[in-house]
């Protein structure tokens, strides 16, 4: 999806839902198909085929001359030969995977702390931090890009002042936008607290879900805060940890707005990661055949890591129809 | 007693509430303080003199009305064929038995992890070989096959609650198909069909990799955010009026999201997506 929905949470209320009864649903000749007929068409037209698109211009001649004049000549792996000989590539490949380690570690461990705080707070102040998590969740990707701007402003940021004020005086008028790890920090800083809502609220709606017994009987048993994670909590949700956790993969790996938005993949190169890097490619340097080369490649990594969870959703659906 | 081993806690939900407030804060009070004061050495963490000059700056730029515009058509648009047919989905899937039912499922929920940013280059290449590039429609298009996932796992979901008893009942007394849904599945869907549709809605109004790609030269086709990402260009400096622009972008998925907040606090896992 393109943005922080909702997803469907079916695996971890799946059972909910296996007990709705079976005569519900009716034979009824050929109208489930043409019902779904605009669904699949849409999924074809601008799905399906974009994606078989990508892969075919991947493996073709398609620069400039070709976009004008069509025509492209097929070329093989040619393209992705020149792209695994590339070290800019590599370069990208190494950065992309450390941004993604770091956003997700960053997101999980404090999405899990706050989650793990709210259940713990009073009826007021819960409800001021889940409102507070709710607004920061609800703050358009490219209004939070501004305003990250303005707050790592160099002259008149306030980050720069609260710095100085502590008596860190060499961030005086520092320009963080020229520096490629200060740009790096900032781009981090800003999708860590646009995902943290998400995640966080979801796994506290997960803990809420967890018999308050459990925890009861495992304290009267003597155990710490960390064991009753550790041997309660995490392995009561741990479906909704690894279904979060993939999906922020997916969300921090083919993060492209707030990139863009920023830094453009600079400054010289510093935050190009590899969706940011194809569309360069493509755009800037007209290369569109390398450009869906890396896309391809990208796509490659996202289903890598979603097979296991599609393998999952398709096991729950088979245990209901 | 209790007290003591509270404090620790909500002195950590402070910091967790600064955190998550700040910036969206600081958004706001910027827009409203006047420019000396932006320009102060000393930021005020309160407007002392608030004034509407940057939101009258901001709204008097050449194009903000059409841009604003042009993201409402595309995201009313969008929202609207998606309910529509993901209605029709999630009927058939919900009610009805049919062969290829469990892959349809499966395409869907495909589609809803989709890798959509991959795919700026062929349809970049698709919208030109089509004569749609620079047009709102392309746009319209691809934020309704990408919000359709969402709105049939969502809608499906709403519809597995609604006993099909009732529809029976009301077939069993002479209504047709097409009549007992409307009159009676269709009012007890509202408040799911309007959920499904402002989710929907804060999709494509904030989206921006295919805006950014797709409208090329037709600069008056632009949508706000990728309007907005090019502030610099249009505001210079100006801070006071980037972030009231950025406080009009956002004004409108805030209500949605003030509107929806018990279904987005409290339904995620339980109520508005199960099976």
């Amino acid at each position: 999806m393109l943005a922080e929905t909702p997803v469907d949470l079916s695996p971890p209320v799946g059972e909910v839902a296996r007990t709705r009864p079976r005569r519900a649903r009716r034979a009824a000749g050929a109208w489930p198909y043409l019902l779904v007929l605009p669904t699949v068409a849409g999924t074809l037209f601008l799905l399906v085929y974009p994606l078989i698109r990508s892969v075919v211009i991947s493996m073709q001649h398609f620069r400039i001359g070709e976009l004008i004049r069509g025509g492209a000549p097929f070329v093989g792996l040619d393209n992705y030969r020149e792209l695994f000989a590339s070290h800019d590539f590599w370069a990208v490949v190494v950065r992309t995977v450390w941004w993604t380690a770091v956003n997700v570690v960053l997101i999980m461990v404090i999405s899990t702390l706050v989650a793990l705080l709210v259940a713990r707070l009073g009826r007021r102040m819960r409800l001021a931090v889940m409102s507070g998590l709710v607004l920061a969740w609800a703050v358009p990707v490219l209004a939070a890009t501004t305003v990250f701007q303005w707050m790592f402003q160099s002259r008149l940021g306030v980050v720069n002042w609260l710095l100085t004020t502590i008596g860190l005086d060499r961030f005086d008028g520092y320009t963080w936008f020229a520096n490629g790890t200060a740009t790096f920090v900032i781009l981090v800083l800003l999708v860590v607290w646009q995902s943290v809502p998400f995640a966080a609220l979801t796994l506290y709606a997960g803990l809420t879900t967890v018999p308050d017994e459990l925890f009861e009987s495992a304290r009267i048993d003597g155990a710490n805060a960390r064991q009753v994670f550790r041997h309660v909590t995490f392995p009561m949700l741990r479906s909704l940890f690894g279904l979060i956790t993939s999906l922020e993969i997916i969300w921090v790996f083919k993060c492209f707005a707030q990139i863009w938005a920023v830094s453009k993949g600079g400054p010289s190169g510093a935050t190009t990661t590899l969706p940011v890097y194809a569309f360069q490619v493509a755009q800037s340097l007209h290369k569109y055949d390398l450009g869906a080369a890396i896309s391809t490649v990208t796509v490659i990594f996202l289903l890598v890591v979603l097979v296991p969870h599609l393998r999952h959703l398709y096991r729950s659906e088979g245990a209901q129809a | 007693m209790r007290r003591a081993r509270t404090l620790p806690y909500n002195l950590a939900a402070v910091v967790v509430l600064v955190a998550t407030v700040f910036p969206v804060y600081w958004m706001v009070v910027t827009a409203f303080k006047p420019t000396t004061d932006i320009n102060a050495a000393t930021p005020q963490l309160v407007p002392l003199h608030p004034t509407l000059e940057h939101f009258r700056d901001a709204i008097g730029v050449d194009g903000f009305w059409r841009f604003w515009r042009n993201s409402a058509l595309v995201s009313v648009g969008a929202v609207l064929l998606a309910l529509v047919v993901g209605l029709m989905g999630a009927f058939a899937v919900a009610r009805m038995r049919w062969a290829g039912r469990k892959g349809f499922i499966l395409m869907v929920f495909i589609a809803q992890m989709a890798p959509w940013e991959a795919l700026l280059i062929p349809m970049f290449i698709i919208a030109r070989d089509t004569g749609m590039l620079d047009k709102l429609s392309m746009l319209t298009l691809i934020y309704f096959v990408a919000t359709l996932p969402f709105t049939i796992v969502t809608l499906r979901g709403f519809l597995a609650s609604i006993p099909p008893e009732l529809e029976e009942a009301a077939q069993l007394d002479g209504a047709s198909r097409l009549e007992a849904f409307r009159r009676i599945v269709f009012p007890l869907l509202a408040p799911g069909l309007m959920s499904t549709a402002l989710f929907g809605f804060i999709t494509a109004w904030n989206e921006f990799a295919f805006a950014n790609a797709l409208i090329v030269k037709n600069q008056d086709n632009r949508t706000l955010p990728v309007w907005l990402s090019s502030f610099s260009n249009v505001f210079g400096t100006d801070w006071g009026a980037t972030m009231a622009a950025s406080t009009l972008f956002m004004l409108p998925v805030l209500v949605i999201f003030l509107v929806l907040q018990r279904r987005v606090t409290g339904g995620i896992v339980a109520g508005a997506v199960k099976g």
